[in-house]
């Protein structure tokens, strides 16, 4: 399975490497690199390159490459869902994902992929587990550590990969019994230049924070669970339950994870919270184009949209930018060529507006391309599909926990194209 | 030992070609610094070494210390080291001393050092086994675990004896987590000493038998590892494995998955039979008894699947709901090689689930997908939207998804799928540009219908400003081209036109070959072409070159007295060029067209060598073979047989003998349970699964495993086979017992467990029954849904899953002998309406494809969606058979802004073949008319599609010209509607008020008309007044209130329509425009369409 894993950094050194099985060669590398260099982004670099005697498999996240060595035949997803299991509890652990922070904690590191895989096939990856194996570093720990001379490697053995419920840690104690729910939907759409839908879908997810002490079993149901199209769990949700009653029923594991992610039947039809006006123009024979956009809600249900944040790859040509935003702050990178608004909430009353002239480069003729308009937008307290909670049970345990369901909606990839208005005159062909 | 020293040298060689590389690229850019690699490189042969001993002298004395602190700073400091790659192995003696250290984390740390170092020094190693040997002893399930662990990771030859033991010993360890380590320990003596094969076999024979899920996961890779090809160990486990594979943990899951797809493709017999009869009766049977599933299988001869097949479809299914996406592309997989195929498509929605996660996880779904929709366009044709490419997705998302869309396209949905195209088109991104217009070449060879309004699509590319799409279109006009040669002689002539401003070779050698290849048709041009490549033949590309000999030597044959001259210049330069291919071609080429005496006989055939008839060539997707690999492998990604991929066979004919899967263990259990196993089972219980401890859960679950452990320790201490497995029956029965007082979380495990048994307690009897009910009819419900969809393909494809390879040629052959069709150029008589049909409205799609030449009409946004009206132009009584049809497209017209596009149908009703048809005088003689090209001949019974170009100035005048044959001329004349003189025009709502306020007074017509209730609605009325005029849609924020926009086509005045609904079905239709003539002749139609509707 899993030979060696390298992590390489955006500017291209290796910064770790790990190997399961005798060691690989870090030349191997090379082949890496030179499949970086073929591409012209970095998210352009194939996720699967084969070498003549190797496979390598990568994964980027937070601009980091987590390259995986491997020899023989086996399902690439496996390797890639497993390496992004890795980033994600890299994250759990420290925080972040940086470079700096897989470097401070490099010993944790090691411990960590140590217990993940044994000779490439994955052994823990339940955050759970780990847990119970090594503790995450603070640094109230780090300072007992340092005196008492204790370490971050749990005494304990890892109870949770024995018992039925190998997601949960056992002992559970806590002062507040709290469970908390987030629905989070996200839509995703494609706008087209006159402001029509071409496509627009919504998942969505339940992230829980469970701090709840001993086993305890949880019960939640839906006011319309019909929504739900296509589901799919942690593992602790019993798909039987599901099956027959639509009912989600599960012993949560300890902590933060995500309990189920949905996505929301095509039949109905998604009410677009934002509406986008724009007119972009280049004129040909002159070095400036025209810029102007203008945003506002609609369909909102009285919710305010917020944290509006609007970005646009202009053409190649553009040299700069002059514009004037009725709020927020807008960023061009005359090197990437990206436009950034940052708009806040929008007024409904004074909706915001970006206006002005863009700089082509003099003498070129005025850009083919048209630019898409990304999106970005939150909706608090309102779940655009409608979908409702109705309510959350405890099983189990004595106790009363305080039970929390937050709602939010926000923009997924939400992208509105343009299209350009030419002022030329036709000359015959 | 070979394929490792091989794989060194060639890594070797690897690197040794990127420091070449990098000294290279020095020496070229004199980069100013060296890369920190180099730097660490240099540092490490020179001063640094004296450093870095000293460091490693302080670890040393460190380690040696007697503060366990400092040992385990010296420790994270060298784990430092390793992970950087850096050498740590001089210290191997200090650490290895630690080995015993009583500090878990010490401990742990100098395992990483050992494992990662042991093989370099490998007597060193030796001194650390003594302290594994003693923990395998352990009473700790845990240390037991570890010390095999580490033992079995120590790559050193001496001990694979000690290991061999180790492992054997673990096997049998009550703790199934020592068992599952132990399975993975296999596969490391495996890689260490493949000649320990036959006892390893064993060991995992063993194994297999094992019932805990921690094992199951982990053995099957052993097995897979080791004995992929022992496909008779898994016949008795296959039910138990099926059965347990919901609580697997997820690994192990998406490995059994795969195992199983190839198991069940050697034991089962095909479910893709036409006769297959796919009735859930068989599987009662098989619940039934088992003398009673014998009998039914010998009594139906049509398809009965296996209960078992059933059985592994059933169980894997909940896991597409799996979050990890490994599982879910398994599960997929296995659906698509074993399900039948009206059941696959219960996989689709899961899949596309999965293009919502990471850029790595689409790119693979992704290509999954596209394999998948070249058999079964069916499956995913719903879910078309999302493919749509998206600005923010990798190149190689975007080209996978083109390549989905563009096997998707059929003919119902490709006007939809052009439209998305031509914004792919304009994208930043040029090649995906350039691979979009690729796609649009494959829709056009594939769906005969829109041939022609690709084609225009892509000629109106040729005069995009990007290079790249240019030549991207000339290469793919030159492949359509070829399917249809004769109607196009004037495409070819635009393209000769464009030649000088294209630079790229291929675009350049392709026009080359198309002017060589239809030199007859373009008489006049070709040799002209010929004279310019002459000028600059020496700098041009070898392909050029190889292009330019052709034509020379296809004009030579073609028209000699012209190109004589040139030809042999160029022969002359072929002759005497650097590149050998060009001299063998020149040379060759001379000796067949240049008459001789030699070679006479060759040169007889030249011209039938030169220019025959070439088949078009066949543009097809990348992932057509890809189907030979098993979906969600490597090697499906690469496209390549990965090393270590196992076949996947094709189903027997007649399925092996299905018996061999019963367990007999069973029977023995099953007469020893109830008698002796009563008071076991009561004991048990209250160990195990007790009510209670169900109930309170909090009770932690380590120690009541660990009771498992030790009560079953007690009972086992024979060790005998029979022993365990009464133990499992008791562990099972006793919670079938607890499940029936509380709903535990086991609950999945006991139902799919019971479900094997052959025993039926009466309470699992009603609990199956239901949900065998509720799945039989989510699967009937699905089945109805994929019955609609095999209806819409075309039969071939059902055939072809029996045979794989043969009937795809089939498919392919019956293209071509289509496409030969139209390159003989004798246009059935049914080709013909069949574009007009389509092509209105797909031209409209691809007007966009041109970004500056018909930029003046970029404002037309909304597609036209009237009913397209067809006058009759020429009725064939008065036109000697000859008739003529035409209607407004609703295009922009190519030919010039100004100007209305008319498309014109002529069909020869007579019986004789219509020659040189083409437009004569016209009236008034300052009208402007775009005519056709003269068509050459007309066959009897068929028709041609001709577009026009008429200049009416904004008045509805009539057009009057005369309609030519050879023989004959008609007057005709084309009187245009008024809504057809105007173009839609896009325009906010804010907009729209504002210009409507310029134009008030004089500009303004208005009428009240009333409408009946029906039609009140939004839709009702764009449809109405879309029909009357060719105008677009403007956005209205009142409901009452309807707006539309548009230009009138020669003066681009603008025409604002208004329409205010009011009480009682009536409403105010207002129109300003400067034009007023027009505006009331609109008011008039529009009036009369909306109260008529």
């Amino acid at each position: 399975m899993i030979h060696s894993l390298f992590l390489i950094n955006a500017s291209g050194d290796i910064f770790l490497e790990k190997h399961w099985k005798s060691v690989v060669s870090r030349s191997v590398c090379d082949y890496f690199f030179e499949a970086q260099e073929r591409a012209t982004e970095p998210e352009n670099v194939p996720p699967v390159i084969p070498t003549p005697h190797h496979y390598l498999i990568s994964v980027l996240r937070h601009r980091i490459y987590f390259v995986a060595v491997i020899q023989s035949e086996v399902p690439p997803l496996f390797v890639i869902e497993f390496l992004h299991r890795v980033v994600d509890t890299f994250q759990d652990y420290f925080g972040v994902c940086t470079e700096a922070a897989i470097k401070d904690n490099v010993v944790v590191v090691y411990e960590l992929l140590e217990e993940m895989l044994d000779n490439g096939f994955p052994l823990a990856t339940e955050s759970n587990i780990l847990k119970e194996l090594i503790k995450p570093p603070t640094i109230l720990r780090t300072m007992v550590n340092t005196i008492t001379g204790s370490t971050n490697v749990g005494e304990q053995l890892p109870t949770g990969q024995l018992s039925v419920v190998p997601w949960r840690r056992t002992g559970v104690k806590y002062t507040n019994n709290e469970a908390y729910f987030d629905v989070v939907e996200e839509i995703d759409a494609i706008i087209d230049k006159s402001g029509s839908t071409i496509t627009a879908e919504i998942q969505g997810v339940i992230d829980a924070c469970v701090k709840l002490t001993g086993m305890p079993d949880l019960t939640l149901s839906f006011m319309n669970p019909r929504l739900l199209d296509d589901v799919s769990f942690h593992p602790c949700v019993r798909f039987k339950r599901w099956e027959a009653e639509r009912i989600l029923s599960f012993i949560p594991p300890d902590g933060n994870f995500r309990l189920l992610s949905y996505h929301v039947s095509s039949q109905n039809l998604v009410a677009i919270p934002v509406y986008v006006k724009h007119n972009i123009t280049f004129r040909e024979g002159s070095s400036q184009g025209r810029f102007d956009l203008t945003l506002g809600p609609k369909q909102t249900m009285g919710k305010a949209v917020e944290s509006v944040l609007v970005s646009s790859q202009l053409p190649r040509g553009v040299l700069n930018a002059n514009l004037n935003p009725s709020q927020g702050a807008y960023t061009f990178d005359p090197v990437t060529k990206l436009l950034t608004w940052d708009v806040g909430k929008i007024n409904p009353q004074k909706l915001p507006n970006l206006k002005g002239t863009m700089n082509l480069q003099a003498g070129a003729s005025k850009p083919d391309e048209n630019p898409t308009i990304n999106i970005q937008f939150k909706i608090q307290q309102m779940a655009i599909s409608g979908l409702k909670v109705n309510r959350l049970d405890m099983y189990g345990e004595k106790y009363k926990p305080f039970k929390g369901i937050k709602y939010m909606t926000k923009a997924g990839k939400f992208q509105v194209r343009t299209y350009q208005h030419f002022l030329m005159v036709q000359t015959s062909m | 030992m070979n394929g490792s020293l091989s794989s060194l040298r060639s890594e070797a060689v690897g690197a040794m070609r990127t420091m070449l590389v990098s000294a290279e690229s020095l020496q070229l850019t004199l980069k100013p610094e060296l890369s920190q690699e180099e730097q660490a490189l240099t540092h490490t042969s020179s001063k640094a070494k004296e450093t870095h001993k000293a460091r490693n002298e302080d670890l040393k004395e460190m380690l040696e210390s007697n503060k366990e602190s400092l040992k385990l700073e010296a420790m994270k400091r060298i784990v430092g080291l390793i992970s950087k790659g850096k050498n740590a192995s001089e210290l191997f003696p200090a650490v290895v001393k630690n080995v015993a250290s009583k500090n878990i984390e010490l401990k742990k740390l100098v395992y990483v050092y050992l494992v990662r170092y042991a093989e370099e020094q490998q007597d060193l190693a030796l001194l650390s086994i003594s302290t594994f040997q003693r923990a395998l002893k352990d009473p700790n399930q845990f240390i037991r675990a570890s010390a095999l662990r580490v033992l079995s990771s120590i790559r050193v030859p001496i001990i694979v004896p000690i290991m061999m033991l180790a492992i054997k010993e673990a096997a049998s360890d009550l703790s199934p987590y020592v068992r599952k380590t132990s399975a993975h320990a296999i596969q490391k003596l495996f890689s260490l000493d493949p000649d320990q094969k036959e006892q390893l076999i064993e060991v995992i024979e063993k194994l297999l038998k094992d019932k805990s899920t921690l094992v199951a996961g982990s053995v099957v890779v052993a097995f897979e590892e080791v004995c992929p090809d022992r496909i008779d160990l898994i016949h008795k486990n296959f039910r138990k494995l099926c059965n347990l594979l919901v609580d697997v943990e997820e690994w192990g899951q998406v490995v059994i998955i795969n195992m199983l797809t190839r198991y069940a493709r050697t034991q089962f017999t095909s479910p893709w039979r036409e006769d297959a009869m796919f009735d859930e009766n068989n599987e009662k049977a098989f619940y039934d008894s088992d003398s009673e599933e014998k009998k039914g299988q010998a009594d139906v001869k049509t398809y009965i699947m296996d209960p078992d097949h059933r059985l592994l479809l059933r169980n894997t299914k909940p896991l597409l709901q799996s979050r990890n996406t490994a599982v879910v592309m398994a599960v997929a997989q296995l659906y698509w090689h074993l399900a039948p195929k009206h059941e696959v498509s219960i996989v689709t929605k899961s899949l596309v689930r999965l293009l919502r996660s990471h850029r790595e996880v689409q790119y693979v779904v992704l290509q999954n997908i596209a394999t998948m929709s070249i058999q079964r366009k069916g499956m995913f044709e719903p879910y078309m939207k999302s493919f749509y490419v998206r600005s923010t997705d990798s190149t190689h998302i975007k080209t996978l998804k083109l390549e989905i869309l563009t096997n998707l396209a059929n003919e119902a949905n490709i006007s939809t799928i052009l439209r998305e195209f031509q914004t792919y088109v304009k994208s930043q991104d040029k090649a995906f540009a350039a691979a979009t217009i690729q796609a649009i070449g494959r829709c056009a060879t594939n769906i005969s219908e829109v041939t022609d309004t690709c084609l225009n699509g892509l000629v109106l590319l040729l005069s995009n400003r990007d290079e790249s799409v240019v030549a991207e279109s000339v290469v793919v006009i030159k492949k359509l081209l070829q399917t249809q040669p004769n109607q196009h002689s004037d495409i070819i002539s635009h393209m000769a036109k464009l030649f000088d401003n294209i630079t790229v070779p291929m675009a350049r050698a392709s026009i080359l070959w198309l002017m060589g290849e239809y030199c007859e048709r373009v008489p006049k041009i070709a040799p002209d072409v010929l004279r310019k490549m002459a000028k600059t033949f020496t700098v041009e590309e070898d392909i050029v070159k190889l292009q330019t000999v052709n034509l020379a030597a296809k004009l030579f044959l073609t028209n000699s007295k012209q190109t004589k001259l040139l030809t042999q210049y160029i022969l002359n330069l072929g002759k005497y060029d650097q590149n050998y291919d060009i001299r063998d071609r020149t040379r060759f080429i001379r000796q067949l067209i240049v008459p001789s005496e030699k070679s006479s006989t060759l040169n007889k055939y030249a011209r039938r060598i030169l220019l025959a008839s070439k088949p078009a060539p066949v543009l097809e997707s990348a992932f057509k073979d890809r189907d030979r690999f098993q979906l969600g492998t490597l090697s499906h990604s690469l496209n390549i047989k990965t090393s270590g991929y196992q076949e996947l066979s094709e189903w027997p004919a007649v399925a092996p003998d299905p018996s061999v899967r019963n367990v007999e263990v069973i029977e023995p259990v099953k007469e020893w349970a109830p008698s002796v196993g009563k008071a076991k089972q009561s004991k048990s219980e209250d160990k195990f699964y007790s009510d209670d401890e169900e109930k309170e859960e909090n009770a932690s679950d380590s120690s009541s495993s660990d009771d498992s452990d030790s009560s079953s320790s007690s009972s086992e201490e024979s060790g005998s086979e029979s022993e365990e497995e009464s133990n499992e029956e008791s562990e099972k029965t006793s919670s079938d017992s607890g499940k029936s007082s509380s709903e535990s979380e086991t609950e999945p495990k006991n139902n799919s467990k019971k479900a094997t048994r052959k025993k039926k307690p009466a309470d699992s009897d009603s609990d199956e029954s239901d949900s065998k009910a509720s799945s039989s009819s989510a699967e009937s419900s699905s089945s109805s849904v994929s019955d609609s969809d095999d209806d819409s393909e075309p039969p071939a494809p059902q055939k072809k899953s029996n045979v794989k390879a043969r009937p795809k040629v089939e498919v392919k052959s019956k293209k071509e002998v289509s496409l030969l069709d139209l390159d003989d150029f004798s246009p059935a008589p049914m080709n013909a309406p069949k574009p007009s049909v389509f092509s209105p409205s797909l031209l409209s799609d691809l007007e966009g494809l041109s970004l500056s030449n018909v930029s003046s009409a970029m404002q037309v946004t909304t597609p036209s969606f009237g009913p397209m009206k067809t006058f009759e132009l020429l009725h064939h009584m008065t036109g000697k058979g000859l008739s003529a049809k035409y209607h407004f497209p609703r295009q922009p017209c190519l030919y010039q802004p100004s100007m209305v596009s008319v498309q014109v149908i002529l069909t020869n009703g007579s019986d004789h073949t219509l020659e040189e048809i083409h437009v004569g005088d016209r009236s008034p003689a300052s009208l402007h008319i775009h005519c056709f090209n003269t068509i050459e001949r007309l066959e009897p019974r068929a028709s041609v599609t001709v577009s026009m170009g008429i200049d009416f100035s904004d008045s509805t005048q009539a057009a009057n010209f005369q309609l030519c044959t050879k023989e004959d001329q008609f007057s005709v004349s084309i009187q245009p509607a008024v809504g057809e003189l105007l173009m839609p025009s896009t325009m906010t709502e804010a907009d729209f008020c504002k210009e409507q306020k310029k134009l008030l007074g004089m500009n303004e017509t208005s009428a009240t008309i009333t409408m009946t209730t029906a039609n009140t609605s939004s839709q009702t009325i764009n449809k109405q007044v879309l029909s009357v005029a060719n105008v677009g849609v403007a956005p209205s924020s009142q409901n009452n209130f309807h707006r539309f926009a548009g230009r009138t086509v020669s003066s681009g005045a603008l025409v604002l329509v208004s329409l205010e609904l009011k009480e009682s079905s009536s409403a105010l239709l207002t129109i300003n425009t400067e034009k007023s003539i027009m505006a009331s002749m609109l008011l008039q139609d529009l009036k009369q369409a909306l109260t008529e509707a």
